[in-house]
């Protein structure tokens, strides 16, 4: 991650530093995905694109742009344009402030009339958020409200019904519920923000007057980074994991030297309370679904004393993978990342030592550590960050903790089985194969945003892309479901083909890392050719589309007994099974259930 | 401060915003003299300039800027 923009970063240096930020971000263009962003803004909106363009590229998105004319963001939503319907957005945010809220309740109004007057406000945006969505069928971020900058009422003005803050407030309320009702709308929470921000200045109306800003130029990378982190989080680009050091990190003092008794934790000074509510905060994240793991020089028997300390919030069981050594800590920190089957960049380091931080995102690049200041800034530098921002919560990401840990434990039985087929067998594996099924349609968009391994084409899909593949006719969708002795893996391995006559072309095939080397890749196959079969078709087509990271599957289709048929300069291959008569099956350890 | 080193300041100022290490700007440099020197890189450029002098300028000041040199003059005042 670039120095610049991580979190806590000076927001004036991007603004002044944002053409040698973006040429130094242009290097590392191949690695990214392009997406067409659009913006529908109340205000001017160009710097805002402009430092969102910085903060997307940070997190591997390269963006193109649609702006709307200065305040038309009503007008492309509802009507549409043809420069916008010809840019075909994967995302519209909607960048408004209260400014655009045309009429606010008059002291004189009842009741009555300022419901009348919410209910039109609103009806304004939800008319936007439907028509986009007919129209373009893709997600929208939508800012709400942030407070406004007087109170006319003083402190009534949040309770009373004619104050703005109340009518605002509620607004806001009524975003939010159509937000919860899965209709693809994502909140960016200015109000919030410019809380956070301060909002005096946030709102500073010297930029409204000059400029017509909505906001403080000078707030402008702070509004940006959350639009980014919303739409990485949409794009599958979080991260997985905490990479956590001991010893002044999780607790104040060197357990090795101060003992058990020692080390600050609990409630008994500032110092042990603030490491007390640390460790609340990372078990927080652990609930949902953040991966925790242990890099510490120390012998390990030093480390779990410290987290058997009795006072301690997390215990030796919160972690998946504990290295406390005196290895170096990038070593160690790659192989956390290879146990569990990730890429290092997924992973966030969390050191106190900034020489470190320094040596691990030295020897691996891309892996993010901020610089975590005194103890009681830690929770707010990481929270900020934005590391592991929502944007859907999947029943697997409240589980990923239990998977991985299992997936441990498999790891060392299948070193008690001198043959891997036996030890398949053990494992006593169950999966589900079926066309999607709209229940997991989220989590099937997410899963081809985020796989990046084993992936055949690295064809990313929204919620709603992965709707229409299933609903359409022509379309085989598949997703894989595996359990085993040790628990549910939850869905890990999609595939969809597209059907043309007597052909099925395989447009996309991923798996999770987390089962890979179960056979699993074989299940799907065979329940693909079932389906082909139902449908009479003769052919399978597979294609192999390189990228950085998914070299593990170039030869993919070779091992399924594939052909080649092609293959071009950039090493993308195409590769084609004739389905024979008599079909055996290759997969021999999972069950497949009905 | 004198002149001479609000200059120096200014200049790398300019440099940082138009990313170009080879600007040099003086009393009567205009927009019209810097390509990239349009309405919207004048707002990251009074940014800037508060930024690095620790001042602000007035709307009226904002306004009324037509060269370097009134910025200069600005500063002056301020610090």
């Amino acid at each position: 991650m670039i120095k610049e923009l991580t979190y806590p970063f000076d927001a004036d240096e991007i603004i002044v530093k944002k053409r040698a930020i973006k040429r130094k971000l242009l290097e590392d263009k191949d690695n990214m995905v392009s997406k067409k962003v659009a913006i529908l803004g109340g205000y001017t909106t160009n710097n805002v694109k402009n430092i969102l363009e910085l903060f997307l590229m940070a997190n591997g998105i390269l963006p193109e742009f649609y702006e709307s004319e200065y305040a038309r963001y009503y007008e492309d939503a509802v009507f549409g344009s043809e420069e916008l319907d010809s840019f075909a957005p994967d995302l519209v945010y909607i960048c408004t402030c209260n400014r655009n809220v045309p009429f606010y309740p008059e002291i004189t109004d009842s009741a009555e009339e300022i419901d009348r007057l919410l209910d039109d406000t609103y009806s304004r945006f939800l008319n936007m958020w439907e028509s986009i969505r007919k129209r373009y069928n893709c997600p929208v971020i939508q800012n709400n409200f942030e407070m406004p900058y007087y109170r006319l009422l003083g402190n009534s003005d949040a309770s009373d019904l004619h104050g703005k803050v109340n009518f605002l407030t509620r607004l806001n309320m009524k975003f939010y519920e159509y937000a919860r009702s899965g209709n693809g709308l994502y909140i960016c929470d200015i109000n919030y923000i410019s809380a956070d921000y301060g909002l005096s200045e946030w709102s500073d109306p010297f930029y409204w007057y000059m400029y017509k800003y909505g906001l403080n130029a000078s707030a402008i990378p702070y509004l940006a980074m959350n639009v980014a982190n919303i739409i990485k989080s949409i794009y599958g680009k979080n991260k997985k994991g905490l990479v956590l050091d001991l010893d002044n990190t999780l607790w104040g003092g060197v357990i090795g030297d101060d003992g058990q008794d020692g080390i600050e934790i609990g409630q008994e000074s500032s110092d042990a309370q603030a490491y007390s509510e640390f460790q609340d905060y990372i078990s927080e994240q652990k609930k949902i679904g953040v991966l925790l793991n242990v890099n510490s020089k120390n012998d390990v028997e030093n480390a779990m004393l410290g987290l058997q300390h009795p006072d301690s919030k997390l215990s030796p069981d919160d972690f998946i993978c504990i290295k406390s050594n005196w290895e170096p800590k990038d070593r160690n920190f790659k192989e956390i990342a290879d146990e569990l089957g990730l890429l290092p960049e997924s992973l966030v380091f969390v050191d106190d030592n900034p020489a470190e931080r320094q040596i691990v995102t030295d020897s691996l690049p891309g892996v993010s550590a901020p610089e975590l200041g005194d103890i009681h800034e830690r929770i707010r530098v990481l929270d900020r960050s934005g590391f592991f921002e929502v944007t859907f919560l999947s029943d697997d990401d409240l589980k990923r903790n239990d998977m991985y840990k299992k997936n441990v434990i498999r790891r060392k039985q299948s070193e008690l089985f001198s043959d891997y087929h036996e030890y398949l067998l053990s494992l006593g594996m169950k999966a589900v194969i079926r066309p999607f099924e709209e229940l997991y349609y989220p989590r099937i968009a997410q899963l081809t945003n985020k796989s990046n391994q084993f992936n055949l084409t690295t064809k990313r899909y929204t919620v709603e892309e992965i709707a229409s593949a299933a609903a359409d006719n022509m379309t085989i969708t598949l997703y894989g479901r595996l359990e085993d002795r040790y628990g549910d893996n939850g869905i890990v391995s999609v595939v969809i083909g597209s059907v043309s006559g007597e052909v099925c072309d395989i447009t996309l095939w991923l798996m999770s890392c987390r089962v890979l080397k179960r056979d699993m890749e074989y299940a799907m196959f065979d329940a693909l050719v079932d389906k082909c079969r139902e449908r009479g078709i003769k052919t399978i087509i597979g294609n192999y589309y390189p990228t950085s990271k998914n070299s593990m599957v170039a030869e993919h289709y070779k091992t399924l007994g594939f052909s080649l048929c092609s293959e071009d300069e950039q090493g993308h291959t195409v590769w084609s099974f004739d389905i024979p008569f008599e079909y055996s099956r290759k997969n021999t350890v999972i069950d497949i259930g009905k | 401060m004198t002149r001479e080193k609000i200059y120096d300041k200014l200049n790398r100022v300019f440099q940082d915003v138009f990313d170009n290490e080879t600007l040099e700007i003086e009393d009567n440099t205009t927009a019209d003299d810097i390509e990239d020197w349009d309405s919207l890189t004048h707002i990251d450029l009074v940014v800037a300039v508060e930024k690095e002098f620790g001042i602000k300028f007035s709307m009226g000041e904002v306004r009324k800027l037509q060269n370097v040199g009134e910025m200069v003059d600005i500063i002056l005042k301020r610090i």
